[in-house]
């Protein structure tokens, strides 16, 4: 059993269809990247699954570790496992950092039967994980993400997630905006919490994240389909021809069906 | 329901006057019961405001003025433990019960030499030099016919002197305690505070309450800081819901004084705070802050006016609601900016959170301008949470009410931070812990 699998998932937001049959199946220690065009609904299928209510959910289903995740808050999935990294981080403003996190890390521990970590052993762990992500201690008393710039925020997402330590990590293009050392940052979290246990979605509009990043897996999503899967081979075809080889022909399909 | 004052209304206070006056100490300067009556006569003149007046369009005091309330309070029915919560170690403390002092629950031991801190019943007998000047000199009555009420009915208060150059480090705190128990009474504290030349002094002044019944409470508390001096004054609103509070607070500022106000408002079932800043001379400087929640039916409405008389004087307000249940609020701001106030700086924001869709807020700021120098903002915000906020903390965990909570204390949390005094601070925290769901997530993630 696949540790995620997507199957023929239609998602539309203000009646307007944006994932229109996506299948995908995710195993236990794999990197999956998903890249993709703008618009094509690569962040759609992120905030899917990490439970945007926004997203209406109307054909298919999602199954993590066999379970049926659509069933589930937000906060569950993440108790469970699931993290996302967003596009977007969202500043918090009054909302620190480090205690934010503290709660966050208590709540999913609670949730797996863990004694709540306190005030002294957060710290300890907490500092062990900014090393790797080579925070700055400044970022872990200021509001979250609050006057971040770009590279911070996203330095920070990944900061989160080694502290919430996922089972499925879903990077909605973590890298992109950042400069090479950043993305190496990036890279380095995500490659030092590679495990056989855990599994990645890395969506990424550049192939070049994926030079830091191997996939196991590559998929082209466009225009709410995943219209190629390939070996980590593909992302290089991508960056060399780009997309429109793969964009069928409008009305194509019709065409070949009559 | 009729917002129309009858005349038996107003009587009901005018025609107690006499009886009332009778009974006061003989001692005391004639022209402060000059003042009692002048006001009492205005007062039959004003009678109570309703929604036709353009400064209470929004505060019904239909109930105030419907409800008989009894002028005669007791004073004996609180005991130390009751208020044991609200006081703080080591401070200076003066209660006053349905706004009478009381010695057996005020604590006056480590209060430093040189300054005077008493009820304002002793400080007309001791002090009347130190009192008359400046009692009622302040807080116009004109047009406002709960300060009048007050003037013409205060029982008792506290006085706060501190002489020129004196710093006083611990902050004096003020317990006014409502104790109904029966009929509903009335009783009009009435402070004075006077802060000396560089002097320096911290005040918290807390209105609660003990037992249960209705009860008005319509405070004044005047505040003058001299020449160079440093007040900061905190005020906590934590009344049962079935109190009506009517307060002014009046604020003389001097040349290069520096004055913050802090008003904390999470009690009492109709509350109006009307909170007046002159700032009569240069380099004066006023930071009006308030933070009111409001659920239930309650209402809280702050009607601020800042007077920029002298030139080179700044004033910041900051005031912000979260509102719940059927909640109301209201704010206005006036910033009054006279001619020769040149190189004001005024700044005044009100920003409200609306946690329910049934509550209901009213923001007015308005700037009146009559120099041309000036840098004056204002602006005023209603919103709700961010829903992106909270998806962004469920998503890493936090549960929904958590999530929820959690940005509330968040749009809160700058008024908290402004806080110097550490056990209001921490008074204010608890309440939030206390009030929002899953306090006890918040009390950890913040
Ligand atoms: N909340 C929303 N409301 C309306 N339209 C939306 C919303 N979210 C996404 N869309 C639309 O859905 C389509 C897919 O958006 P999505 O953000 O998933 O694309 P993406 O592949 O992540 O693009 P990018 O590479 O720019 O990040 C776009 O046309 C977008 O305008
Ligand atoms: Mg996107």
């Amino acid at each position: 059993m696949s540790l995620l699998e997507i199957k023929n998932l239609h998602a539309q937001v203000e009646e307007q269809e944006i994932l229109k049959g996506v299948d995908l199946a995710v195993n236990q220690g794999e990197i999956h990247a998903i890249m993709g065009p703008n618009g094509s609904g690569k962040s759609t299928l992120a905030q899917v699954l990490a439970g945007k209510e926004e997203y209406e959910v109307t054909e298919g289903e999602i199954l993590y570790k066999g379970q049926d995740l659509l069933e589930m808050a937000p906060e569950e999935r993440a108790r469970e496992g699931i993290f996302m990294a967003f596009q977007y981080p969202v500043e918090i403003p009054g909302v620190s950092n480090v205690y934010f996190l503290k709660a966050a890390l208590n709540a999913i521990r609670t949730h797996r039967g863990l004694e709540e970590m306190d005030a002294m052993d957060f710290l300890v762990y907490v500092r062990e994980k900014m090393k790797v992500v080579k925070m700055d201690e400044a970022l872990l008393n200021r509001p979250v993400n609050e006057g971040f710039s770009g590279g911070e925020k996203k330095r920070n997402e990944i900061f989160h997630m080694s502290v919430l330590d996922p089972v499925l990590a879903v990077l909605d293009e973590t890298d992109s905006g950042l400069d090479i050392d950043a993305l190496k940052i990036v890279a380095d979290g995500v490659n030092s919490l590679r495990s056989e246990e855990r599994a990645f979605l890395v969506i990424t509009h550049y192939q070049r994240l994926l030079n830091y990043i191997v996939p196991d897996v590559v998929h082209v999503l466009i225009d709410g389909r995943i219209v190629r899967t390939g070996g980590k081979d593909l992302a290089l075809e991508l960056e060399d021809k780009g997309y429109a080889w793969l964009e069928e022909p409008l009305g194509a399909a019709e065409t070949v069906s009559t | 329901m009729t917002t129309t004052m009858t005349a038996s209304d107003t009587d009901r206070f005018v025609g107690v006057f006499d009886t009332f006056e009778q009974a006061l100490p003989a001692s005391g300067p004639e022209s402060l019961r000059r003042q009692r009556r002048q006001a009492i006569e205005r007062f039959s003149h004003l009678g109570f405001p309703t929604l036709r007046q353009e400064e209470w369009r929004f505060t019904n005091v239909g109930p105030i003025a419907r409800t008989p309330f009894s002028l005669d309070v007791a004073v004996d029915g609180v005991t130390g433990s009751s208020i044991q919560a609200f006081s703080y170690e080591g401070t200076v403390q003066l209660t006053l019960v349905n706004g009478r002092f009381v010695p057996q629950l005020s604590d006056l031991d480590s209060l430093p030499e040189g300054i005077v801190v008493c009820s304002l019943g002793e400080a007309l007998e001791k002090h009347p030099e130190k009192v008359e000047p400046h009692l009622g000199r302040l807080a116009s009555f004109e047009n406002h016919p709960f300060v009048a009420l007050n003037t013409a009915f205060y029982g008792d208060g506290v006085f706060i002197w501190v002489p020129r150059n004196q710093v006083v480090e611990e902050p004096i705190n003020l317990v006014l305690v409502g104790n109904p128990s029966g009929d509903p009474i009335a009783f009009f504290p009435r402070n004075l505070i006077v802060s000396g030349q560089s002097s320096q002094v911290t005040v918290v002044e807390q209105y609660v309450t003990v037992g249960e019944g209705a009860y008005l409470t319509a405070p004044v508390t005047e505040i003058i800081a001299e020449d160079n001096a440093v007040v900061d004054h905190y005020k906590l609103q934590r009344e049962s819901t079935q109190a009506f509070h009517m307060a002014t607070f009046q604020l003389q500022l001097g040349r290069d004084s520096n004055v913050s106000s802090h008003s904390i408002s999470w009690g009492g079932g109709l509350v109006r705070n009307d909170v007046n800043a002159v700032l009569d001379g240069q380099g004066g400087e006023a930071t009006l802050n308030g933070l009111y929640m409001v659920e239930g039916t309650q209402l809280v409405d702050n009607h601020m006016r800042v007077d920029h008389v002298a030139a080179n004087c700044d004033s910041h307000e900051l005031y912000k609601g979260i509102l719940e249940g059927k909640g109301r609020s209201v704010f206005n701001g006036r910033i009054y900016v006279h001619p020769g106030a040149q190189k004001t700086d005024a700044k005044q924001t009100n920003r409200n959170l609306l946690i329910s869709p049934d509550a209901l807020c009213n923001s007015n700021p308005q700037l009146e301008i009559f120099a041309d120098d000036v840098k004056c903002t204002h602006g005023s915000t209603v919103g709700q949470l961010d829903e992106t906020a909270i998806f962004y903390l469920r998503s890493r965990g936090i549960g929904e009410e958590a999530a929820r909570s959690l940005l509330t204390y968040a749009f809160a949390a700058d008024i908290v931070e402004r806080i110097k005094v550490g056990a209001v601070r921490r008074d204010l925290e608890e309440f939030l812990f206390r009030r929002l769901p899953k306090g006890d997530i918040v009390r950890q993630a913040v």
